[in-house]
């Protein structure tokens, strides 16, 4: 099902909870809203649910605007971050429910039930009581009964939230496997970008209400259009720099009392236009320790102070002071260099980003 | 049998170990101390006002003391006030009175109504709720007597009742006295309802907020209309404080008087709204030809008091209390 959002918005008492969201989810899809809490996501969901009024904007489905459909006739299923099932049922209880509620009759309801039930590897649990189940199974139970009665629609609320961190990495991929292969139109909601960037195929990136940015996830990490898309997404976070662009003979180079790189052309042209002050961004994996044995040309490298060593195990990352600058570097190994020491980085100017600060657009992609 | 944590402690006094028993009995003398401390002052109450009046009642019950006889030493009856008792040519009357009132008023006020009340106002908005909440409450934080004269004021007969003045003439009855008078029973049950479904209403409001709310979103997603949600989601899971409501209303009601006192006294004519409270209080304290019949009275009282101890075992048995206390796991995060 095509689903369209426009203009959707929702307030309380000039609170704003989402204002004035457009976008398009194409049939098939799975589409994440990502971003910090309190930043609108749920409140779009549950409006796209029904849940919530609008108290502006449309949505449709499949062309239709279903602003004043009552829920229960939307055809969309729903999986919660507390799971939501209810406690005083079995698991067979909690996933007929919304089928009893259709009167389906009693021998199709177990059919159906059995055959999710074992689509999700609970095909044997249908008589325990939920307080009996661990949170994956819990959380099997939760999708099963959303499943059930066929929606057009699945909404995810965070649903792996609530998961220790080793049960989240397999469900994501069961979610995302089996939202492909029944090819169901889905929605997640989620503040965790790994999950966001694996499992989507667009990524709504909102903040304070309303969408910063809506694109592959690709295009939001190699191409943010606005400076907070760039510092949201990607994890350490990119680093920012004031800087002044200027052109020296022929060359163009970024400069601040901390900084002096020279910059590749079809990078710098667009910000050099600015006139004055722009901020540029380069991502921590971007920047490495200079190399001995390929040794950088001249302009790209700095000197800095590293200040923190963090070991991630399969790399290091470092804190970074260069004049006074504080910047998150990403390194293979840390080839034994200890806090305090003075070690030369080499920059991947060619990733560069420029952002406007004034407007927070980037002047390449925005 | 030695338990095995003092087995374990022998063993190792035995073997010279450190943590030898003396120890660990000590600790388990403190920790003892510690809970009877905690536990003293409720015991210490229950005993002076639960327990000892009523063994004096119990013994009151076998003897004939009453305000004439007052100051003689007491003399033991044996049980001929409960033979009384029983073979009172009211005493039928009195116990159907009590049956009907005690479960009239708890099924259709005390919970009927106070579970139409906390559904009411926890669906409309938060302020508004409160707001009739709040008003629903005013009846319990009236005196009694202020009370039951307001109502009074309402339902007396024709010319001083409000609601025979005004009332019958827009219905076109004949009228006259048809409250108070003419329904005595009406007006005892609602008095008592207006006040009983408050407590009702509070507990259960606070029962159905404590509902997540994405239970109920995810049963709306589910395609259940509100009065399903009632019936399969909200009702189940407030059923541990249903019950207790249950309980603590049957045997409030059992004992309580005050209201038909003030209201009725018992009548209009004879034991028509007497309840069996009220007619241990009137043995034991409202005087029959210049005598209070303090032992009859207790006899009464020590009857109901028996009943109502026998309701309360069977409400814990047949409601399972044990398992719902643990039940109601409303979040399982």
């Amino acid at each position: 099902m095509r689903v369209e959002l426009d203009n959707l918005s929702k307030s309380w008492d000039g609170v704003v909870g989402a204002d004035r969201i457009t976008l398009d989810i194409a049939d098939g899809d799975l589409v994440a809203f990502l971003g910090p809490s309190g930043c609108g996501k749920t409140t779009t969901l549950l409006m796209v649910a029904g849940i919530y009024k609008p108290t502006g904007g449309t949505i449709s489905f499949d062309g239709r605007v279903v602003n004043e459909v009552a829920p229960k006739d939307r055809g969309i299923g729903m999986v919660f971050q507390s799971y939501a099932l209810y406690p005083h049922m079995t698991v067979f209880g909690n996933i007929s429910y919304p089928l009893r509620i259709q009167k389906v009759n009693k021998g199709e309801i177990r059919e159906r039930v059995q055959r999710v039930a074992d689509m999700m590897g609970i095909g044997d649990l249908l008589d325990r009581n939920i307080a009996q189940l661990s949170g994956g199974q819990q959380q099997r139970v939760s999708l099963g009964r959303a499943l059930v009665k066929e929606p057009q629609l699945l909404l995810f609320d965070e649903p792996l939230s609530n998961l220790d961190a080793r049960l989240r990495l397999s469900m994501r991929g069961e979610i995302k496997r089996l939202q492909d292969g029944l090819g169901i139109t889905s929605i997640y909601v989620t503040h965790d970008q790994v999950e966001a960037m694996t499992m989507a195929d667009k990524i709504a990136v909102m903040s304070k209400g309303v969408l910063q940015a809506y694109d592959v996830p690709e295009d939001l990490y190699d191409r943010p259009k606005t400076l907070f898309v760039a510092g949201f997404v990607g994890n350490p976070p990119m680093n920012f720099f004031d800087v002044e662009i200027m052109r020296t003979d022929g060359d163009f180079r970024a400069k601040s009392g901390a900084i002096d790189l020279v910059l590749p052309a079809d990078r710098a042209e667009k910000a050099a236009a600015a006139k004055g002050k722009v901020i540029m961004g380069i991502r921590p994996e971007d920047v490495d320790l200079v190399d001995d044995s390929a040794p950088a040309g001249e302009g790209l490298t700095l000197t800095g102070e590293i200040t923190v060593v963090e070991p991630l195990g399969r790399e290091d990352l470092l804190g970074v002071g260069i004049n006074g600058v504080d910047m998150h570097v990403l390194v293979d190994k840390a080839r034994g260099v200890r806090v305090g020491d003075s070690v030369d980085f080499v920059f991947n100017t060619s990733r560069v980003q420029f952002f406007d600060p004034e407007t927070e657009l980037s002047f390449l992609w925005a | 049998m030695t338990p095995p944590l003092e087995k374990e402690a022998l063993v190792r006094a035995a073997v010279g170990e450190p943590g030898s028993t003396r120890r660990t009995l000590g600790r388990r003398v403190r920790s003892t101390a510690t809970a009877y401390g905690f536990l003293g002052p409720t015991i210490a109450l229950v005993l002076t006002f639960f327990v000892v009046p009523g063994i004096l009642l119990l013994i009151l019950s076998f003897t004939d003391l009453a305000s004439v006889n007052f100051g003689d030493p007491w003399n033991f009856v044996g049980f001929a006030n409960f033979e009384r008792l029983f073979t009172d040519r009211f005493f039928p009357k009195i116990l159907r009175n009590t049956v009907f009132y005690v479960f009239t008023t708890l099924i259709l006020f005390n919970l009927g109504l106070a579970l139409v009340l906390a559904l009411v106002t926890t669906n409309i908005p938060r302020r508004s709720g409160f707001f009739f909440r709040l008003v629903w409450l005013l009846p319990r934080l009236t005196p009694s007597v202020v009370y039951i004269l307001m109502w009074k004021r309402i339902a007396q007969a024709e010319p001083f009742g409000i609601y025979n003045q005004l009332v019958p003439e827009f219905l076109g009855a004949s009228g006259g006295n048809l409250f108070l008078g003419g329904s005595p029973w009406t007006f005892v049950i609602l008095t008592n309802g207006f006040i009983g479904a408050s407590f009702g209403m509070i507990i259960f409001t606070s029962a159905l907020l404590s509902i997540p709310e994405d239970l109920l979103t995810a049963a709306k997603v589910d395609g259940a209309s509100t009065w399903r949600i009632i019936r399969d989601i909200k009702l189940p899971l407030i059923k541990w404080p249903l019950l207790f409501i249950a309980t603590y209303q049957t045997l409030s009601l059992l004992t309580s008087f005050e209201y038909i006192l003030l209201l009725t006294e018992g009548g209009p004519g004879l034991f028509t709204t007497e309840v069996w409270a009220l007619t241990a209080y009137k043995r034991a304290f409202a005087s029959y030809a210049g005598n209070s019949q303090w032992a009859f009275g207790a006899t009464w009282a020590i009857v109901l008091v028996t009943v109502a101890l026998m309701f309360a075992v069977v409400y814990v048995k047949l409601f399972k209390f044990k398992e719902l206390i643990q039940e109601p796991r409303i979040d399982n995060l």
